[in-house]
């Protein structure tokens, strides 16, 4: 038994520390359903949570104590966690790891029954909320999204139009041709790549399905061999990135970006643009006002590519909320993960898109709205199968090493073109999808 | 006398059960997950015999990162040499030794993240660096965004890091040569140079070889200063950041402990090496 135990344990000592965890249940777990009687819930939770923005300025506290006015029994406690993703993994390998849990993006979902206790089954779920198939096994939901994030390039609107462009660009050359007024025009930096710190860089992965307005962009991976080919959306989305970099549209020195201050230099429009997500523009907005400029300068602006005349702007789901099947109070979870993202407000008042069907589009959305804008919310079904090719082919879409090795080519800091580049992903796709699919 | 004989193992109980639990547990775990599929995650995991090892080794690429590897073993040497000679400069009664001792060997007590920080301020565009040289008319030079130096300002991070501990380890040894040796060499008409290369490089041999043994290993399994300045990006990627990129960015446990060990095997050959080439000898001092 103690070999066994100590088999467990992992190579980096905090593994060791915490991997002697039980064994999985029986598997066709029992739903947990939404309580009826809210006054006959309690219990206390713990909610693990990457907003520890939010846990410092009393946000969540806020909404505990709303929680508690329909929930009286019901204490909410939550925990922010810097390095989310790395530190929730490892506990995952216990027990302890809250009462909700934001699904840590490299679980697989097929490794979702081990650690989740179900909140639902598909007929009951996919009709209330967005994104429910990420998190389907068997016909049963192991989490919910609160809020969906489009993608786009989030820009300074005052920088722009000083360079005289006052419409989106349709074409990637057309947005070219403004990055370059800007530059010539305004002496800011165009494109600010966010090299350094590398996951604000990851979204670019996040591009699949923007050009090619395609719902099933990112299942489909699972069978295309080679996802750079041309005219795809990969190779559409990186060829801009590259081609960016590659005609100095970019910063000077990528490799000593730094985020916090790039929320500055947008903000006071030393830099143009930012390829982000949709809930980058509250963030960008406040450093704008913090600087004395016009919050409403930041806009946001979808992909530069139409399909039958519209733009498309794919939409994501963010963190998925789950239940700890360990869990000693699985009630009063299901509860604080209904009233949050159906009550709390929260979505809203990040402008973020709620994950609650028929919800309104947040205010910073408006223009996307006006112009007609499809948003694109991308099917999941097949996104287990995508997943393990990508780890298989240590390929990585949403790893930044992928986004920084089409920016390191393009500025000449690596051998190699792009083309290069891509058939040097296709292959390793392809060997691990015959492998793998 | 039978309970004498438990006392020593009584003290010694506290320092080894650390290093049983924090050191060779893990590390033996360590060697039966190279064996595995585990994904770092999973309840079940299936052993694979070799297949990791067999993984590694037909994937040349894995290797070429140990050339990053040589700009901080050159760092290492540099930094042995330089902090031989302040070593021995100090010990000939300079002004102000405990000052300059202090100085050297203050950054080695920093926090190596805080390192990392200070010197990414240090190689920006228009930082220190580039504004310091400026004045000598040099032109200002992205010192980490260009692939041909990266490699070399991370070294010179590790050296400004790391020379201090030498320089103290060399100052130790130094100091405990007897006096009587230079004033018998003085009256023998010696001079420093000398006095160096006869009495203090044979007294502190051993020491420098150790110091050459944990460059070499050093240089082998660098990790935290380019892992925090650059992540690994730009041409300056370790042998470490990619086993952990292995581990945790694709979930590949098994691949990556294989590869741990193989750099545990790697470093152990060449200190076993180094130490049949300059076998250790003790040194008499009289």
């Amino acid at each position: 038994m103690a070999a066994t135990r100590a088999t467990v344990a992992g190579t980096v000592l905090v593994l060791a520390l915490s991997a002697c965890g039980g064994g999985g249940g029986a598997d066709g777990e029992a739903v947990v359903a939404v309580p009826a009687d809210p006054a006959k819930v309690t219990g206390t939770i713990t909610v693990l949570t990457n907003r520890t923005d939010q846990v410092q300025d009393g946000t969540t506290q806020k909404y505990a104590d709303e929680f508690k006015k329909t929930y009286p029994g019901v204490t909410v406690e939550f925990q922010g966690l810097t390095d989310y993703e790395g530190e929730v993994r490892i506990r995952m390998s216990g027990e302890d790891y809250g009462d909700v849990v934001l699904i840590p993006g490299s679980v697989d979902s097929n490794q979702y029954p081990q650690f989740f206790a179900p909140l639902g089954t598909t007929e009951e779920l996919q009709p209330k909320y967005d994104f429910t198939d990420k998190a389907t096994v068997d016909g049963k939901v192991y989490g919910l999204a609160n809020i969906g994030t489009a993608n786009g390039f989030v820009y300074n609107r005052a920088v722009w139009q000083k360079a005289g462009v006052t419409e989106w660009p349709r074409t990637p050359a057309e947005f070219l041709t403004a990055l370059r007024a800007i530059k010539d025009k305004t002496g800011s930096t165009p494109y600010y790549t966010n090299y350094k710190d590398g996951w604000p860089l990851t979204n670019w992965g996040s591009g699949l399905g923007s050009p090619s307005c395609d719902v099933a962009a990112n299942d489909k991976l699972a069978e295309t061999k080679e996802p750079w080919a041309p005219g795809t959306d990969l190779n559409v989305v990186d060829t801009l990135l590259h081609d960016i970099v590659h005609t100095g549209l970019s910063e000077a020195d990528p490799n000593t970006t730094n985020w916090e201050n790039s929320k500055n230099l947008l903000g006071t429009g030393e830099v143009a643009t930012m390829w982000l997500g949709s809930w980058a523009v509250v963030q960008m907005r406040e450093a704008a006002r913090k600087a004395g400029r016009d919050p409403q300068d930041i806009g946001f602006m979808p992909f530069p590519a139409q399909v039958g005349g519209k733009f498309c702007s794919v939409v994501r789901p963010d963190y998925l909320f789950a239940i700890n099947k360990h869990s000693k109070a699985k009630e009063a979870a299901r509860a604080w993960i209904d009233w949050y993202i159906s009550k709390s407000g929260d979505a809203q008042k990040s402008l973020s898109i709620s994950a609650l069907k028929g919800a309104p589009l947040p205010e910073s959305l408006k223009p996307f709205e006006e112009e007609k804008v499809e948003l694109v919310r991308l099917g999941w079904a097949k996104n287990n199968l995508v997943s393990q090719i990508d780890k298989a082919s240590e390929v990585g879409l949403s790893a930044k090493d992928y986004p920084q090795r089409i920016v390191d080519v393009a500025r000449g800091a690596a051998p190699g073109d792009l083309a290069g580049v891509f058939a040097d992903l296709n292959k390793r796709w392809a060997e691990a999808q015959a492998e793998i699919g | 006398m039978t309970q004498r004989a438990h006392v020593p193992w009584l003290y010694l109980l506290v320092p080894l059960a650390f290093l049983v639990a924090f050191t060779y547990v893990p590390v033996v775990s360590m060697v039966v997950h190279s064996f595995t599929d585990w994904d770092g995650l999973s309840r079940d995991r299936e052993f694979v015999g070799a297949e990791n090892y067999v993984d590694l080794f037909t994937r040349p690429q894995l290797f070429q990162v140990f050339a990053v590897s040589l700009f901080y073993l050159a760092g290492a040497l540099l930094q042995t040499g330089l902090a031989l000679y302040f070593a021995t400069v100090l010990s000939f009664g300079t002004r102000l030794r405990g000052l300059f001792k202090g100085i050297f060997f203050f950054p080695y007590l920093i926090n190596g993240v805080a390192i990392g920080f200070v010197f990414l301020y240090f190689f920006q565009p228009g930082g220190t660096l580039d504004t310091t040289l400026a004045v000598f008319g040099v032109q200002p030079r992205l010192w980490l965004g260009d692939p041909d130096l990266v490699n070399t300002s991370l070294a010179g991070v590790s050296v400004w890091r790391y020379a201090g501990l030498n320089l103290v380890l060399f100052l130790g040894a130094i100091q405990s040569i007897p006096p009587h040796l230079y004033e018998a060499a003085t009256l023998d008409g010696a001079n420093r140079w000398q006095q160096f290369r006869h009495i203090i490089v044979p007294s502190i041999k051993p020491i420098i070889s150790l110091c050459v043994i944990l460059a070499v290993s050093g240089a082998l399994s660098v990790f935290e200063i380019p892992f925090i300045m650059t992540g690994g990006a730009n041409n300056s990627e370790t042998f470490v950041i990619q086993t952990i990129k292995l581990a945790f960015t694709f979930n590949k446990v098994g691949l990556a402990s294989a590869a741990a060990v193989v750099l545990l095997v790697i470093v152990l050959l060449v200190t076993w090496l180094q130490r049949t080439l300059v076998p250790e000898e003790r040194v008499e001092q009289s």
